[in-house]
């Protein structure tokens, strides 16, 4: 080690980098020889818990609404659609918030789900959709991108709330009853090739299956 | 010194008046009770009709109406709701009956291939209905009552 510190200037960065790398992996494969096993087990664990906390409370809050909507892009374009919908204002007062919908509650669907929305970043940071214009010409891209993810889960987070077995089609107009009946329960259709459009306005149809 | 006396005169006429008027207030029975001055409480809504059977036209040209809720369906440039269950290909699945074929009529009398922009907006002429009773009675009669109840040149 004590060469690594003598290393000649000029070897370039890389050479130095990958020294201090082996270097630390001396360290990290010698046995300690100041704390004990259990001191050691005891500390990694406590570690871990506070890792593992902190990173699904920060990952928790990448997931409210108030966050979705600190982004102007969210806020003044799907959210505010949104307040006019029976997601956001009904009869009981139940509503959907952003992640509800948008977001996979499975564990390792949502860090997947989370990692495809670092392009979004990407996205808020070079301001692709930063203006309404931007937005309306870019919105069928949006919107068929999470078109084919409902269709690809079979609408799971329509299904988070609206379970097919709950659903009471006594209780349905007769045309809602006679549709689910015939679509909705045979497994035919899932819930998005029908319900486009109900939580945010839609982008131009044309072309879009089922539409004119 | 008459002028002077007519002026009096008229201010009083005047002020007797807007006196009468704002102490009378104006009644109709389809704003209710409130004066004309003031808004009135809106009434409460009113359940839509949502049974999903036709309803018979009061005359033939009468666009029908709607019997179902269509709370939320977008009709606009983007998208026409309506037309995904009564355009032409869709009905097969919606079991809904077809746009009629007068929509697809440009204003010159040709057809096209699908419904004509003039038309594209259903609400424009069909309507959903609400339970509720009208606020000014109708005496409308439908021609078959007319037709079936005068015989010709008999005595009704």
């Amino acid at each position: 080690m004590s060469d690594v510190d003598k290393a000649p200037p000029g070897k370039g960065w890389f050479t130095r980098a990958w020294r201090f790398a082996l270097e630390l992996w001396d360290v990290l494969i010698r046995p300690s020889s100041v704390f004990g096993l259990g001191v050691l087990v005891l500390a990694g664990f406590v570690a871990g818990v506070i890792f593992w906390g902190g990173f699904n409370t920060a990952l928790e809050l990448t997931n409210t609404e108030k966050f979705c909507t600190g982004c102007h892009e969210m806020r003044d374009n799907v959210f505010a659609e949104l307040k006019s919908t029976i997601h956001f204002t009904n009869r009981s007062g139940v509503r959907a918030t952003c992640p509800d919908c948008h977001v996979p509650h499975n564990w390792t669907d949502k860090i997947a789900r989370k990692m495809q929305a670092s392009k979004e970043v990407w996205g808020h940071i070079f301001g692709s959709i930063d203006t309404r214009d931007k937005f309306i010409d870019n919105r069928l891209e949006l919107a068929l991108h999470e078109w084919a993810r409902f269709k690809a889960n079979d609408s799971l987070e329509c299904r988070n709330c609206h379970s097919a077995q709950s659903m009471d089609i006594t209780k349905q107009s007769p045309r809602a009853s006679v549709a689910h009946q015939r679509f909705l329960f045979t497994g035919e259709k899932t819930c998005i090739d029908c319900h486009k459009g109900i939580a945010h306005h839609l982008p131009d149809m044309r072309g879009v299956p089922g539409w004119q | 010194m008459i002028g002077k006396s007519a002026i009096v005169v008229l201010a009083i006429a005047l002020i007797a008046a807007s006196s009468s008027l704002l102490a009378q207030g104006v009644k109709s029975s389809l704003r209710g009770p409130a004066p004309l001055n003031e808004e009135g409480p809106a009434p409460p809504m009113t359940p839509m009709r949502n049974t999903a059977e036709r309803e018979i036209r009061n005359y033939p040209e009468q666009p029908p109406v709607i019997p179902h809720s269509i709370d939320g369906y977008q009709v606009d440039m983007n998208g026409n709701k309506c037309l995904s269950c009564h355009a032409r290909a869709r009905t097969g699945e919606s079991q809904a009956p077809m746009v009629s074929i007068t929509h697809f009529m440009d204003r010159d009398g040709q057809f096209l291939a699908s419904v004509s922009p003039r038309r594209y907006f259903c609400t424009e002429c069909h309507v959903p209905q609400n339970v509720t009773t009208p606020p000014v009675t109708n005496d409308f009669v439908d021609i078959d009552s007319i037709l079936n109840r005068a015989a010709p040149g008999g005595h009704r």
